[in-house]
């Protein structure tokens, strides 16, 4: 990748996660890895995300939550999955109120391994999300959907 | 300083004038645990007083039912909410009682039978 | 007469990385009541002892919370020495005191960041974590981990530390330390912080008690307990003086955590200077048969660990209350007769751990 061809917003959901991935993902925004640089910022706001990052396994209390955010983010939307929880549930895979993954919700396009999540992987997803995000646009547009992925 | 901690077990009629004895002696409420055992319940509750501890162990069947302590100790409802949502022992008087829905799950009493 | 609403407070909410959910009770713009209501991120992990032997289930507990992770494993691995009656050699246990107090250090700093951010002072929160950042590098260069280390086990730790990490280790301390001065000035001196936490949300001694409150928040309002003087890992042979403050409001418990982050510079600094040559563990044999209720003092104060086996592979029952758990009647307490506005910030001053009371 060479250029950066937007400045994407974060969305961040814990979907029941021991918080590991999450301080790392916060760690990513302060001083020392600094993602704020790339024009990079997070929002509490799914209206206005272009990438979710998700941590933790799904229970059956969080589903409909993440279900939502993901539906209220706009076209093209991608979704990263940090921690080996939420790729595959991980050490809770087998607690009675774990589900699994994020995949066994929503559709998942970048998995970060790691427990927790180094922020330095972290924000390799992230800019891998990137190209997706840019592959996913062109698509986007090619079908129809306008330049802000508004439908037409 | 050595490491106190003391389980009493207790009888279900000295019970509440145990707790209320800790209370009126200023001990803090230190943790409730439940356990499943066969046919019933070991309920402990854990008071502290300066660096002591004490257990008051209470043996409960499995369809008896005892009485909330938050009348004495109104922060004891989360515990007491977890032990009758998680192990389905039947607690009554609760204040506030979630009525099974503290947790938020699928599972009826998860932690009753051992796997 | 005023008018009563019910607002609802999370679950997602702007101060909480993680969710939970309170039912406000408004009179106007003054709280007289609110209803916790937790449950979120519940996995049941309790239950994974009967899945997991009791040497594997150290990797369980100390993914309880990834915040408290050091402390969870610590406490888990000391209840079960304690029911098998297993001694450990005591350079495990001086290591075991060092990368406790580093963690207690990184949480205090997570909550110092929080608190700032929660008024909305972005530069001591951008500050706080830039410090907290030279304590996860020297986790890094001793455990391998920034966030989940898997150093205790059952018997003592997994790895040593050499001289080269034990100097690196007081070479961090001494730099954070002197850095540390000029951010702890501004929480403790600085108008705008005092006009936020002074007065808001108090406490009383004889109440705190009343509702077992623990740890920095039993401590702000008067109370010397500190389970640290129970004597569990190398703490006997430490200097342990409970740090205090009278006024149980909110300034108070920010006051308590600043000073207990020097207080644990000066125990790692005494922790090096006292550790023994030797071995780091024992070799454990035989299964736990018995009960044990274990105390040790977490960041966030005294969390209560039960253990009881009986000698098969599998526990019957681990139990783990956590110091956020004792927390919430008190928390909820101080809500009481607050302003709206200040509610975020004495949900924050307990410095909640939600992965950890719902486990």
């Amino acid at each position: 990748m060479n250029k950066v061809s937007k400045s994407p917003w974060l969305l961040h959901y814990d979907a029941s996660s021991c918080n590991g991935c999450d301080i790392e993902v916060l760690d990513c925004l302060t001083p020392k890895y600094d993602i704020e640089r790339f024009g990079i910022i997070n929002t509490g706001d799914p209206f206005q995300a272009d990438i979710l990052l998700i941590t933790g396994g799904v229970n059956s209390q969080t589903e409909s939550v993440v279900k939502q955010i993901y539906s209220q983010m706009p076209e093209p939307k991608v979704v990263v999955a940090v921690g080996i929880c939420a790729c595959t549930g991980g050490v809770f895979k087998e607690c009675y109120n774990i589900r699994g993954g994020i995949d066994t919700v929503i559709p998942v396009d970048v998995y970060v391994p790691g427990c927790a999540a180094r922020p330095e992987s972290i924000i390799d997803g992230v800019v891998k999300a990137l190209e997706i995000l840019d592959e996913k646009q062109a698509e986007h547009k090619k079908n129809g959907g306008g330049a802000h992925g508004i439908s037409k | 300083m050595a490491y106190q901690s003391e389980i009493k077990e207790t009888a279900m009629a000295d019970f509440f004038p145990a707790v209320v004895k800790m209370k009126t002696d200023q001990w803090r409420l230190v943790q409730i645990c439940a356990v499943s055992v066969e046919g019933g319940y070991e309920m402990s509750y854990s008071f502290c007083k300066d660096y002591e501890m004490v257990t008051l162990r209470l043996n409960v069947a499995e369809e008896e039912e005892i009485a909330s302590i938050t009348q004495i100790y109104p922060c004891a409802f989360l515990q007491e909410n977890e032990a009758a949502q998680l192990f389905g022992v039947k607690i009554v008087n609760i204040r506030p009682d979630y009525r099974d829905r503290l947790y938020r799950i699928d599972e009826t009493a998860p932690f009753k039978t051992k796997e | 007469m005023a008018k009563r609403s019910i607002v609802p407070f999370g679950p997602q909410h702007p101060v909480l990385p993680e969710p939970v959910h309170l039912d406000l009770v408004l009179e106007d713009e003054t709280v007289v009541g609110a209803v916790p209501s937790i449950g979120y991120i519940h996995r049941g992990l309790e239950k994974l002892v009967e899945k997991r032997d009791f040497k594997q289930y150290v990797y369980i507990a100390e993914r309880v919370c990834g915040i408290c992770s050091c402390g969870h494993g610590l406490g888990y691995c000391e209840s079960v020495e304690q029911v098998m009656g297993i001694e450990v050699p005591d350079r495990a246990k001086f290591l075991r005191v060092i990368w406790m107090e580093m963690s207690r250090v990184h949480s205090h700093l997570l909550w110092l960041g929080l608190l700032a951010d929660a008024m909305g002072f972005e530069s001591l929160f951008m500050e706080s974590w830039r410090l907290r950042e030279k304590i996860l590098d020297m986790f890094d260069e001793t455990t391998g981990g920034r966030i989940i280390h898997s150093v205790n086990c059952v018997g003592g730790v997994q790895k040593d530390m050499d001289s080269t990490m034990l100097n690196g280790i007081l070479e961090a301390v001494k730099d954070l330390e002197k850095e540390m001065r000029p951010v702890a000035d501004t929480f403790l001196e600085d108008y705008t912080v005092q006009s936020r936490l002074k007065g808001v949300g108090v406490l009383s001694r004889e109440r705190a008690i009343e509702l077992g409150a623990v740890g920095p928040m039993l401590r702000a309002s008067g109370e010397e307990y500190d389970a640290r003087l129970l004597g569990y890992a190398a703490y006997p042979n430490l200097t342990v003086e409970p740090v205090t403050s009278k006024d149980g409001d909110s300034y108070a418990r920010c006051e308590v955590r600043i000073k207990e982050l020097f207080q644990s510079f000066d125990l790692i600094r005494e922790a090096i200077g006292k550790i023994p040559e030797g071995d780091i563990s024992v070799p454990v044999k035989g299964n736990p048969s018995g009960e044990f209720f274990m105390r040790i003092e977490q960041p966030r104060g005294e969390a209560v660990y039960y253990v009881k086996g009986s000698g098969k592979k599998f526990l019957e029952r681990f139990r783990l209350r956590t110091p956020t758990t004792s927390n919430i009647p008190p928390m909820v307490e101080t809500l009481k007769g607050c302003q709206l506005a200040d509610v975020p910030l004495l949900i924050l001053t307990i410095d909640p751990c939600v992965s950890c009371t719902e486990r």
